[in-house]
């Protein structure tokens, strides 16, 4: 398989030589721009992008100071974080509106990329906001897509305008807005067929239903799956129809993404939306500076912190944190944690949202995120005494049988467990004496410190 | 005797529509990644850094993976070395050797068959999007001018309207869709459809599925149940356990083949799309990294666009440029 490392633990590999010197040469910034190039790559990042991207964030590198506490590569990996930031759109675009309602937006893109089920989303999402939508079925061609279309907007209760599919696709969206004029619908959401980018002509259809609808919204919906080819289906869309946004479907799978950014690049058009389930609410904003982690395989930090800031005692955040900085770490802390994470939602979800994880998971099939095992997990601390949840030391062979035989578990696993234990907290002492006495503080110092573990291929207890 | 006169010479025997078919298909693939590597050999006379680096962007711009293309520049940094080329024009016959190495397999593309008399089961998998419905139907409709019996099965009962396009499908091709209501468990829509395909003995059963992303665990289980429940019901089946890949997807198609492999015991690609992108190299990074074969590939939107993957004939048709040029220099050699 495809092991990739994650780009912070590959840039520390190329800085580890660096230590004593005090700005970062050319030829470093080289060999590690090479390892942000292979990153981008992985990430399906269109090549040409990424030649230009590397040259702009070179330039910025080179000369830089080596602070104590930080490494160059965080410095780096700063850089090129807030740069891809900056290249996917820097803030959220929000969604056109016309000046005469009904805004009309239209959606457009490649068969397969999910054009039907984002204009529900979306239509759901503006009924969300007081807003009533008409959907129009535009798609003629795809057996049945109508009837998909009908069976979406009866699940949100929205009205969907069809005309059979034996009218012209031009027809339908004609009617379909007079349909919203006379019906006083503010937004008119319009799927078409999914088509090539090359085949004329269905782009020419498309072109026609454009200059009759005059549409305020040209949404371009993109697979984030997409490879390489993105670039050419955005350009060639965007040429011929004047795209207004972008629409990132299948956000929720485990790719990177980097079809976002090529997207960006070529079209100039920000991303508004990504669809980030099957559940017909699982439309949200874009965040540039979300995607910009994930396509370096840093994980959507951000987001698992929004979870964590919704689902977590902040004070009991604080102090766990406290705890593992110094090392204080016991296995009462570690049960509390382990509910704490629950809370969060599924762990396979949560996993992937994790630096690096995503990888780790499919790589390592003694690490199986299993729900039950963690209730195995649970069983064999609840299983220790309270002395010996404080103080694992205490936990010899004679005492490892008993919390077996109460946990319904084996010594193997019991011991497992333990030893696991030990090396997570032996990681975090090594990294609390890295992060220093003035390292950041709170949830960031959380952050920068599961990063830190993470980095050196820590295995979960669970 | 030179490679390319081989390779052609090993694709005379067969039907020159279906090289056709293939040589249209696949004119895009062909154009974006052939003739950019020519034109690079043309442009840059000296092999040095920049024009490795060139050629590893061509080779990533065709989505062939990124591990798959740095092996491949290794190597010819190697045989470079060792052969001590110094012209770019010189290595192109290495490197096309390289590439066709690549993409060629000794995998057999034929469809695996139950033996004659019993039922073949067919199940098909993939992310969301990728085209398994459109797949069935037209493979049904092969079958069907095959002169065999279908039938069909509406596993997809999640995504609203899926049902209804297969048994358009259905109707279309003149097969039987054994469904039931939507939302109901895949897993019993295809217990019904083994049943009754052991009751009427039909020769071939395709078996739809939703469209799942590989990272959702719950989705996956339920893969896993379906392809429990056909191979419970009927011990040597599912015969093929095809995973439809969308020939655009990016270095994800790895990740897609790994999991649905894992939990559906996927035996070979459906690549879709072909027609359309200027891609097609991932083929090369799932052969390389996971060995699967690709069994299928859509060729366009009509009911006839559904090839069995030849690899010989993928590589004439994708390097159908380089090959004619060899053949004219050896007639102007000759003459």
């Amino acid at each position: 398989m495809a092991a990739f490392e994650s780009l912070s633990s590959r840039l520390q590999n190329v800085f580890s030589k660096l230590k004593g010197k005090g700005k970062v040469s050319e030829a470093d910034v080289t060999e590690a721009m090479r390892e942000v190039r292979l990153a981008l790559l992985e990430a399906d990042v269109n090549f040409k992008v990424v030649k230009d991207f590397i040259a702009k964030v070179k330039e910025q590198a080179i000369g830089l100071e080596v602070s104590k506490s930080f490494t160059p590569g965080m410095v780096i990996i700063d850089i090129v974080n807030k740069e891809l930031t900056e290249l996917m759109g820097g803030t959220q675009a929000k969604l056109a509106k016309a000046n005469k309602p009904p805004t009309v937006i239209m959606m457009v893109g490649l068969q397969g990329a999910g054009k039907t089920t984002t204009s529900g989303k979306l239509a759901r999402l503006l009924k969300k906001g007081n807003h009533k939508p008409l959907l129009v079925a535009g798609d003629i061609y795809r057996p049945a897509a109508i009837k998909q279309l009908q069976v979406l907007g009866g699940s949100i209760d929205i009205p969907v305008f069809s005309m059979g599919d034996q009218v012209s696709p031009v027809e339908i969206a004609k009617n379909g807005l007079q349909h919203a004029k006379d019906n006083g619908h503010d937004y008119v959401i319009i799927d078409t067929a999914g088509r090539l980018h090359i085949d004329e002509a269905l782009m020419e259809e498309l072109k026609q239903i454009h200059a009759n609808v005059k549409p305020d919204e040209v949404l371009l919906v993109v697979d984030a799956m997409t490879g390489q080819d993105a670039v050419n289906v955005a350009q060639s869309f965007h040429e011929q129809l004047q795209l207004t946004g972008v629409v990132l479907s299948k956000l929720d799978g485990d790719t990177r993404g980097g079809a976002a950014l090529s997207v960006k690049a070529v079209t100039g058009q920000p991303i508004k939306f990504a669809a980030m389930g099957e559940k017909i609410d699982a439309l949200e904003p874009f965040h540039p500076e979300r995607m910009a982690s994930r396509i370096l395989g840093m994980g959507d930090m951000l987001s698992l912190i929004e979870k964590a800031q919704a689902g977590i005692d902040a004070e009991k955040a604080a102090e766990m944190e406290r705890k593992m900085r110094t090392a204080e770490f016991t296995f009462d802390d570690f049960l509390e944690q382990m509910e704490q994470v629950r809370k969060l939602g599924p762990l396979d979800q949560l996993m992937d949202m994790l630096p690096g994880m995503g990888k780790m998971k499919s790589g390592m099939k003694d690490m199986k995120v299993d729900e039950r095992q963690l209730g195995r997990v649970e069983a064999i601390v609840r299983s220790m005494t309270k002395a010996e949840k404080q103080n694992p030391e205490l936990l010899n062979h004679s005492r490892r049988k008993r919390v077996a035989a109460g946990s319904g578990t084996t010594i193997v696993e019991v011991n497992r467990l333990i030893k696991q234990f030990d090396d997570m907290k032996k990681m975090m002492k090594q990294f609390s004496s890295m992060m220093g006495p003035k390292g950041p503080k709170g949830l960031k110092g959380g952050k920068k410190g599961l990063k830190g573990m993470l980095g050196k291929n820590m295995k979960f207890p669970f | 005797m030179s490679f390319f006169k081989k390779l052609k010479e090993s694709i005379a025997s067969k039907a020159e529509a279906v090289t056709n078919v293939f040589k249209e298909g696949l004119t895009k693939t062909r154009t974006a990644f052939v003739e950019a590597v020519e034109e690079l050999i043309t442009r840059r006379k000296k092999i040095d850094e920049d024009f490795y680096e060139e050629l590893e962007e061509i080779l990533i711009g065709a989505d062939v993976g990124v591990n798959t293309v740095m092996t491949l520049i290794d190597d010819l940094r190697a045989e470079v070395k060792k052969r001590k080329i110094e012209d770019a024009a010189e290595l192109q016959p290495v490197l096309s050797e390289k590439l066709v190495e690549l993409l060629k397999g000794d995998d057999h593309a034929e469809l695996t068959m139950a033996p004659p008399g019993e039922t073949t089961v067919i199940l098909f998998v993939g992310v969301n999007g990728v085209g398994k419905t459109t797949t069935i139907g037209k493979l049904a409709h092969r079958f069907k001018s095959e002169g065999k019996s279908v039938l069909l099965a509406a596993g997809d009962t999640f995504r609203a309207g899926a049902i209804e396009q297969l048994e358009v499908w259905g109707q279309r091709v003149g097969v039987e869709v054994i469904r039931q209501a939507s939302g109901s468990d895949p897993a019993a829509v295809m217990f019904d459809a083994v049943q009754a395909a052991k009751q009427r003995n039909v020769d071939v059963l395709l078996c739809d599925t939703a469209g799942r992303l590989q990272n959702k665990t719950n989705l996956m289980e339920e893969l896993n149940k379906i392809f429990r429940v056909i191979k419970r019901e009927m011990p040597n089946a599912p015969h093929e356990v095809l995973m439809v890949l969308d020939a655009t997807t990016g270095q994800n198609a790895l990740s897609q083949a790994r999991l649905f492999g894992e939990k559906s015991g996927v035996t070979g690609l459906v690549l879709t799309k072909l027609d359309g992108t200027a891609k097609g190299g991932i083929v090369v990074a799932i052969r390389n990294e996971l060995n699967l074969p690709v069994k299928l590939v859509g060729l366009g939107e009509g009911m006839n666009d559904l090839q069995t993957f030849d690899s010989v004939q993928f590589v004439h048709a994708l390097f159908a440029g380089l090959i004619k040029r060899e053949e004219e220099e050896q007639e102007s050699a000759q003459g």
